[in-house]
């Protein structure tokens, strides 16, 4: 447990080297936030107030987005990994007397952790300094903040153990951008990050909801914001449990295929 | 004790002619060819010995490497080492045994160097002190001192070769694979990594394999020199014996003899593995 603990430590080492790139970070963040927060603002002005989710709870549910981007989103997965997959580096990986897939797993979770603890306190810190609409509210109540920080931390399993799965697939096909580009397409709007998941059309929203995105980022950010609360939320703590499970096992079993197929080109 | 039996490993490889008709053509129908990267091979290594493992590019050094390190699967063939089998149990196996890709790097590239061997010293479950004392016997001996706390990414080439030595054998390996580990070394860095490598051999009795191109890494380590080409192994024993083997068709005389580079290219040429 010490060594996983040590991987995520030193990846955090790492990831706090970068100063600068938090910095721009925070002004995309910021602005891209306000920029939501203002759309949101004029569909509900024009449909009348009549949004599944109301206003505040949107608001929030933007910040939230935004400040823990790092940790929640499917797109930026560890390029280090990437790398050593393609030019060979995972030679030494694989000379480690450890399994690579948590050995990977746990460098993910660091590198994520790192990234969104320097980024989330200032973005929030600004977010908190807006003006009234457009300002993200409070945890609606304290079970419900409990909740959220329990239930985010399934969603980063879920999360990453799908990224795993991201990994693992570059084993199998040459160059890994073009998997890359339709998955964390389709898998950024399923999971929410570019539109709520309240705001499918219920078909749709039944779809997405048998779908393993739908328990990332979704569950901790909604049950922030209070618009899944009271019974609906056990079912959501065992599904992201469930998909955990599944996508895990899934990640060993086709690292287990991937190990065969390993060749290291020149050197 | 590693003992290897008819490995056989083969790779394919897509190949087409140039031209972007071909890459068109290419894109619907490929066409493959087999290269045989090893063909049968055997060999036995006896603990403490230093082998050279030499052969020209693409003879299939780095790929034996990588099947004695547990990387590569081989198609066919047995392999054994001190009773394991390096890509069934290569977590149990790769805890003894240390490994050197010259043309990689094992340490983290962000952060200091010495950040890197704590992560190692967790990795292998390497006690403090028996680290500790690890540590110090390795900074003297490859002089690393001053560069421990620099970033990987600020290092010179042979200043990080020096580390990624002592990186592997920080948790004592009874085995150390050195893959070219004198790839683009100045003179001095070379000199310090060859005593370095006679220096743990002598020690701590640990086994050796050494592939390069340097003969002098070959002159001055390799006690045994095993000569791999196409696969195969084509002539297994000294230096002396390797100089005899090219002596014995070559009328040059004894002077261009002393030039080891000049009787490996030559005994490449007549056993027309090139």
């Amino acid at each position: 447990m010490r060594k996983y603990y040590l991987f995520f430590r030193l990846r955090f080492a790492a990831g706090v080297q970068y100063r600068m790139a938090a910095i721009t970070a925070l002004t995309t963040q910021l602005v891209w936030g306000l920029m939501e927060c203002l759309a949101y603002k004029a569909i509900a002005e024009a449909s009348g107030n009549s949004l599944p989710m109301n206003y505040s709870a949107i608001v929030s549910y933007i910040w939230l987005k935004e400040a823990l981007l790092a940790l929640f989103n499917t797109w930026a997965a560890d390029n280090d990994i990437f790398g050593m997959i393609l030019n060979g580096d995972i030679s030494y990986e694989m000379c480690r007397p450890l399994s690579v897939y948590s050995m990977w797993f746990s460098r993910t979770v660091g590198g994520r952790v790192s990234e969104a603890l320097l980024r989330c306190i200032p973005v929030l810190l600004c977010a908190f300094l807006m003006p009234y609409p457009y300002k993200p509210g409070l945890p609606v109540s304290m079970e419900a903040f409990a909740l959220f920080l329990l239930t985010a931390v399934f969603a980063l399993g879920v999360t990453v153990a799908f990224c795993m799965l991201v990994y693992i697939l570059c084993f199998f096909t040459l160059s890994p951008q073009g998997w890359r580009m339709v998955l964390t397409g389709a898998i950024d709007f399923l999971s929410g990050n570019i539109i709520p998941l309240p705001f499918f059309p219920q078909g749709y929203r039944k779809i997405a909801e048998l779908l393993p995105f739908a328990y990332m980022q979704n569950v901790p950010f909604r049950i922030y914001c209070g618009d899944l609360a009271g019974a609906d939320i056990p079912p959501a703590i065992l599904k992201q449990i469930f998909w955990f499970l599944v996508l895990t096992l899934a990640g060993m079993l086709a690292w287990k295929q991937a190990e065969k197929r390993i060749i290291v080109q020149g050197g | 004790m590693i003992t290897m039996e008819n490995v056989c490993k083969s790779y394919k490889v897509a190949k087409r002619n140039a031209g972007f008709g071909e890459a068109c053509k290419a894109l619907f129908r490929r066409e493959y060819e087999v290269i045989h990267a090893l063909n049968k091979l055997s060999f036995t290594i006896q603990d403490g010995e230093m082998v050279g493992y030499i052969g020209p590019n693409g003879a299939g050094k780095s790929s034996t490497i990588k099947i004695l390190s547990g990387i590569l699967t081989p198609d066919s063939g047995t392999c054994v080492i001190d009773g394991r089998i390096p890509w069934k149990n290569r977590t149990e196996h790769v805890r003894h045994i240390g490994v050197v890709f010259g043309q990689r790097s094992q340490l983290w590239w962000d952060i200091p160097v010495i950040d890197s061997f704590e992560l190692l010293k967790e990795i292998y479950s390497i006690s403090t002190p028996q680290y500790n004392n690890k540590l110090e016997e390795l900074t003297q001996l490859l002089q690393l001192q001053e560069i421990l706390k620099t970033p990987t990414r600020q290092l010179s080439l042979g200043q990080r070769m020096r580390c990624e030595v002592a990186a592997s054998l920080l948790h004592e390996p009874k085995l150390l694979f050195l893959d070219e580990p004198t790839i683009g070394l100045d003179a001095v860095s070379k000199l310090a990594v060859r005593d370095f490598i006679r220096k743990i051999n002598r020690e701590h009795k640990t086994t050796v394999i050494l592939t390069t191109h340097d003969m002098q890494d070959i002159e001055v380590i390799a006690e045994r020199v095993i000569l791999i080409g196409r696969g195969q192994i084509l002539l297994d024993g000294t230096l002396d014996a390797l100089r005899h083997a090219a002596l014995n068709t070559e009328d040059g005389t004894a002077e261009e003899q002393i030039n080891l580079d000049r009787v490996v290219a030559d005994l490449y040429r007549k056993l027309n593995i090139l």
